[in-house]
Order: C-alpha cells, then structure tokens, then sequence
C-alpha cells in the first residue's frame, strides 16, 4: 500500500480553548471514499475544515501526501481540494456563473466541459436561472456541479444531501457513485444517514464529542463495530 | 478587469484632487469682510478694475466682522476691510495689521413697524429712540454676533438689554437675515443704510424710523459707520500677498476708485450707499 | 448674483459644475477609501474592533459644521497644514465633504457586508478563492447595501452648507456652490432665486440617486453579474 494521501496524528483543533476535535491516528488513502459519521456536534464539520486545509489544527501534524501542511496553506494546495456543504451557498449569480466560479478563480475559462458537467446533474436548462430561484435540491445540485468542475483530487461533503428529497437525494448519489467508479477523485463524505453510509463507504471513521472512536473498513465496521457506540449507530439507533 | 479598473481610478482621482488645487495664472489677494459690505454689491462694481490694473484676483470670503478680524489674526486673509474701529485700532496695535487706512463711510438706521408702537419718530438721538423702545418693550432684533452693526448698536442703549427680558431679541445672524426677522415679526432693529437700502423692495413692513431718508438728514453723529482697509502683517504667516496688499490698499484709497465708490447705487437707489472718505480724497476734495 | 444679471446663467452653470466637481471627487474619495475599510472592518476581528466600530457610528452623526470647524483650523495658514494652501479653495471643500461621507460609506458597507450569509465566505475559500477574490465576490453579494452606502454618503454632502461655507468662504466665481449660493441668496432677500437653486440642487441629487438605483438593479460588467 502507498503512502496515505492524508495523515493526521495527534491532531487537535480547538475553538475558544474548548477542544472540539482529537484524532489520534486517522489516514486517507488516496482514491478511496471515507464516509464520517457521528451525532451532531461530534467534530465532523472540523475534520472537514482540516482536510481542506481552511484551519490550521492547534496541535499534532497533518501531512498530505507524506509533506507536512503549513498554516496558512499555499493557494496553490488549498485549491486541489473542495468542500460541497449541507447548504448549498450559492452566488446571487446565474448557475451558469455560478459553476464557473472556481473555474475563474484558477483563471480558467469554462468550455463544453461544463455544460456536459450541468447535463450529467439535469441542471442543463437551469443554467441561465438565477440562483434565487432555484428549488433547494436544484441548488444543492449546482453547488456539487461547481465544486467538480474545478476537477478537485479530493472532495470533501458534509452532509451533501441531508436536506434533499428523494429525486435529489438519488442524483447527487448517483455522482458520488460515478466518482467512486472513475476512482480518479478521494472523497471524504460526512453523513448521519446509516444506510447512505453503507452505500458509499469504502473505509468509515466515527467521531463521538470530538474524539475519533472508530475507523475501519467498512465491512469490519459494519459487521463488527467494536465501540458501543458505533454499534448502535450501524443498529440504525440515534446516537447522542 | 477589475484590476485594471482599479489600476485607473487611483491615478484619475489624483489628476482630479491636484486639479482641485491647482494654483491659478492670476495672482490672488484673498479679502475679508463683512458680509454686510459685500451684500452691499460695492465690491463686485468695484474689484474689476483692480482686477485689471494688476492681473489679480480677489477672493473676497465675507463672514461676520469677529469672523473677518480672526481671519487676518490667522493669516488666512492677506487684507481686511471692516468697519470696527475699536476692534480695528486693536488689530493694529497687536501687531495683526500693518496699518489701518480710512476707506469710505455710511452710516445706521433705525427701522421698524410702520406702526411706531414705540413712537421713535421724531426723536432727537438714536439713544433716546432705543430707550423709547426699552421703555415700550417693543421687539428689537439685535444682530448679537459681535460684528460691526452690532458693536455699534450696544454703544447706544445705556442701560444694555439683555434677552431675558424677551422683547430684545439676539439673533446671531447677518444684517440681510436679520432684517428679514424685522420685517416678518414687527421689529425694530439697528441696521446700515447700505443693507437696507439694497433689500428695501423685500422688506415691505419696515420703514426707516430714526436716521432720515439720506445721511445728510441724519440728526445723530453717532451713527455714523466708518469702514478700515488694514493689511495683514505677512511676518506673522507664511504665504501672506504682501505686496497685492499694498497695492489694494493704495487702489482703493486713490481718487479715481473712491470716486467710482461714491457713486455707486446713485442710479439703483437716488443715493449713495458709501460716502468717500480716504486721506488722498479728502486731500483731493477739501 | 442678480436674476438680472446678464451672466446668471454663465454664473449658474459655473455653479453647478463646482458643486459636481466637489462633490463628484469627494463622493469617490469616501468610495476609495471606504469600501475597502468597511470590507476590513466586516471580515477581521481584532482587539479594539468594537470601539472602533463605535467610532464609526459616531462619525456617522458629526455634525457636518463641527468637521468644517477642524478642516478650516487644520489648513489655517496658522494651522499645522496652512502650507497646503487649501483653504478658501475647492479643495478645502472637498477635503470637508470627504471627511463628513467617509463614516457613512465605512458605517454601512461593514454592516451590508455582515449581514452576507459567514458560510458563503467559508464556500468561498474551499472553492480555492483568495483574500482578494473572497472580498470581492462577498462585495458582490452585498452590492445593494454597498451601493446604499455611498447614496448615504452622497445624501450627507450634497447639500452640506455649513461646512462648506467656513472651509470654502462661498467666494464668487472660486468656491460658491449651490448650498452657499442658496444661503447667499436667502440672506439677501432674493427668495426666488434662493428656491430656483433649491430646484436646481434637488434635481440635480434626484438624478444621480436614479443612477445609484440603476447600479444596484441592473449592475455594469465590472460591478459583477
């Protein structure tokens, strides 16, 4: 096995001298998909944050791809990843301009990329609208499509579709799954939906009031949690 | 492109603040005054041919008489002309001024309501017409902003009124505002013939009670308003025109413009509203 | 200046470009200056930033002649800036008006920019934006309020006359614009006049506040999309 895109070690990240996250050992293998599940307010956001290298961890070492990461990051590091967030924070903008946005900010023209990019979401007759006036699952859908047009080497989604209906909720899987295939792109999905969970992960790590409690392929979690609390959690039980 | 746009703004708001204050072709000699004097339109007659004798500008910034001395104090005007003779006398000898010249004079009216109520008319002295109004309680409107008008008007009453007693009322304006006070609310007030005489056709409630149709009828000397030209000592301040001073001062005192001075509002008013009074046309006309 | 007057209208039109002129500059100064500051203002935290903010909101209410008071001492030949040589010129108005707009671009563009949803600037910086690109785009979301903030601005000083009477001294033909033209004209007694001004004065803000609308609704290219 190569080295780990990630490497997190002792890593703590505090907010007002409260520790809010400690993760002993956590790795990410580059091409896999980790899915991180925990109750409300157990962290998950902030290990996102980290991975995206938009805060700096108040303590241990992060590395990607085996080099230490420094605060703040290069420009140029920070834009090989991207966050799809639960709500959609869209531009007053068309959604055409709307997924070009990353795009121009690497000084990069969109072409006929994008509109296949629009296509493969159903937002192709949506792209001269206004952000506005986009239904919720539309919006989530564009922000998903503006964060792969940029071509990211890691994805991050925190609870990307916990908002949406069913149609929604399905499409936007569908190219999470399509980029699980293509294998060219790491994700790291944030979920509380178990059954999403099972559908996507490849590797799943729990994080319970900050703390990682569990990381494990995802068979080995599913069939043999080891921490109460992930067992509960894959019984489909709410975890506090 | 915002950044070129942005890379423009900064030079072209340069270019526009230099153009603000760039300086003149003209030489400039900046004037205080009263704005008394300069509502009067005697200076705009006038300023032209100075203009033209020696390629000057002059900025004439008219502001009450305390506000034009403090002006010449602080070096912000090059030459004052007001007409407060104490005050003027002190600028001088606090070394302010380099020296003051006597210019022209006119002199104050008591206006009021054509009804008299405190029946001036007739009275021998401006003391006697104030204490008649005193006495009567009449509204007065008193200037109350330290000028020239209003120094003069507190050496008349001898017993000075205060506000309190609420028919002396103290406005802190102008001449022109504050006879429009008069005329709107049935006051008398203290005002110079000049003032009165150029906004008599808006102020059609006030007639001249004490002082007479001219300066010759005039019973009272001491009404009589004579105005000073004093240049400002350029060795208090950097960037005083000395010199366009000087020659301001020798212009205006010279027969041909104090000639011009006299007869000013002959046509617009049947009289004068400023009488010659300088040392080369006293000379001249003996 | 008499209605009579055979040069009213040159006068007139002397006038108003010298009131456009001041305030035109001093209006995009407050802008310049401004937005960048209310941007700082609105995105950073650092020790002191409430007082200032209080500051701020205090700016926003000076009374407009107290700020012409301290432009005239400050460029006062016997002032600590009299070698400047603005006094009594249009740049002493200009130097006034912008003093008295800047507090208001600052006040309401820093509060316009608080009020844009914090995720979006977080958004923002996954998409791989910079400080720069980040600011501008935030600037962009918040565009009516900003734009609202320089109209604030342009209110406060447009018809400004006490400030611009003790800094500029209304000298005809050099630094009388309409607002001390309209307090010449009304201590004259030429009432008309005065109103005719007043009319003019109006319009004229009524005009240019039909362009700030313009700007928020239908923005040109490089106001953003």
């Amino acid at each position: 096995m190569s080295a780990p895109l990630y490497e997190l070690r002792q890593v703590e990240a505090s907010y007002r001298g409260r520790r809010i996250l400690e993760v002993d050992q956590l790795a990410v293998q580059q091409g896999e998909t980790l899915v991180v599940v925990g109750p409300n307010g157990a962290g998950k956001s902030t290990l996102l944050r980290l991975l995206n290298f938009l805060e700096p961890a108040s303590g241990g070492t992060l590395h990607f791809q085996a080099e230490p990461v420094p605060h703040p990051a290069p420009i140029e590091l920070r834009r090989r990843v991207t966050t799809v967030f639960q709500r959609p924070a869209l531009l007053n903008r068309t959604v055409w301009d709307n997924v070009a946005y990353g795009l121009r900010v690497r000084g990069r023209a969109p072409g006929e990329r994008l509109r296949g990019l629009l296509r493969s979401l159903d937002l192709e007759g949506l792209a001269d609208a206004r952000a506005g006036s986009l239904s919720g699952g539309e919006a989530q859908r564009a922000a998903l499509a503006r964060a792969l047009a940029v071509e990211p080497e890691v994805l991050l989604l925190d609870e990307p579709t916990a908002n949406l209906d069913p149609y929604n909720l399905s499409v936007v899987e569908g190219m999470i799954q399509q980029l699980r295939a293509e294998g060219s792109c790491t994700l790291v999905v944030v979920t509380h939906n178990v059954f999403q969970a099972r559908r996507l992960a490849d590797r799943v790590a729990m994080l319970h009031g900050g703390r990682l409690i569990e990381a494990a392929e995802a068979a080995a979690f599913f069939d043999h949690p080891r921490d109460p609390r992930a067992a509960a959690f894959v019984r489909g039980e709410l975890v506090a | 492109m915002s950044k070129a746009l942005n890379a423009m703004i900064l030079p072209m708001l340069a270019v526009l603040l230099l153009a603000a204050c760039a300086p003149a072709e003209l030489a400039v000699l900046r004037l205080a005054t009263t704005t008394s004097t300069a509502d009067s339109g005697l200076l705009q007659a006038i300023l032209p041919s100075f203009k033209e004798a020696f390629n000057a500008r002059v900025d004439v910034v008219a502001v009450g008489t305390g506000q034009a001395i403090e002006l010449g104090q602080n070096g912000d005007a090059d030459v004052i002309l007001v007409h407060a003779r104490a005050r003027e006398d002190e600028f001088v000898a606090a070394g302010y001024g380099l020296a003051r010249s006597d210019v022209m004079y006119n002199d104050y009216l008591v206006v009021g309501p054509q009804a008299d109520p405190a029946g001036i008319q007739g009275l021998a002295t401006a003391a006697e017409a104030v204490a008649a109004i005193a006495v009567a309680k009449a509204p007065f409107a008193s200037r109350g902003d330290d000028s020239g008008t209003h120094t003069k008007e507190l050496s008349i009453w001898t017993l000075e009124p205060s506000p309190d007693q609420g028919w002396y009322l103290s406005l802190g304006q102008g001449m022109g505002e504050t006879l429009q006070f008069a005329n709107e609310s049935g006051a008398y007030t203290l005002a110079d013939r000049g003032t009165y005489l150029a906004q008599r056709e808006n102020l059609p409630d006030l007639i001249i009670l004490f002082g007479g149709e001219s300066i010759a009828e005039n019973p009272d000397a001491k009404l009589y308003n004579p105005y000073g030209v004093i240049p400002v000592n350029p060795e208090l301040h950097e960037g005083i025109q000395a010199e366009l001073a000087q020659q301001f001062v020798e212009w205006l005192t010279s027969v041909e413009t104090q000639e011009q001075i006299g007869a000013y509002g002959v046509d617009r008013y049947g009289q004068p509203l400023f009488y010659p009074d300088s040392e080369p046309y006293r000379q001249a006309h003996p | 200046m008499q209605l009579a007057a055979p040069s009213f209208l040159a006068d007139l039109a002397e006038i108003v470009l010298l009131t456009i002129r001041v305030t035109g500059v001093a209006l995009a100064a407050a802008t310049l200056l401004g937005v960048p500051v209310g941007a700082l203002m609105a995105f950073s935290r650092f020790p002191g930033r409430r007082l200032l903010v209080a500051v701020i909101y205090t700016g926003m209410g000076l009374p407009p002649v107290v700020v012409g008071l301290v432009v005239y001492l400050a460029l006062s030949r016997s002032g600590p800036l009299g070698t400047l040589g603005w006094l009594f010129t249009p740049a002493a108005m200009t130097v006034a008006q912008t003093v008295i707009a800047l507090p208001l671009v600052i006040g309401l563009t820093m509060t316009g920019l608080e009020a844009v949803d914090p995720q979006l600037r977080l958004q923002l910086r996954a998409l791989g934006a910079d400080r720069r690109q980040e600011s501008w785009a935030m600037l962009g979301e918040a565009r009516s309020a900003v734009i609202a903030a320089v109209v604030a601005g342009f209110g406060g000083i447009i018809s400004e006359v006490g400030a611009a009477m003790l800094v500029g001294g209304n000298i005809e033909g050099q630094t009388r614009v309409l607002s001390t033209a309209i307090v010449l004209g009304t201590r004259m007694g030429e009432y008309s006049l005065a109103l005719a001004l007043g009319g003019i004065l109006l319009a004229l803000a009524f005009l240019v506040n039909i362009v700030f609308i313009r700007l928020q609704h239908r923005p040109p290219w490089w106001l953003g999309r």
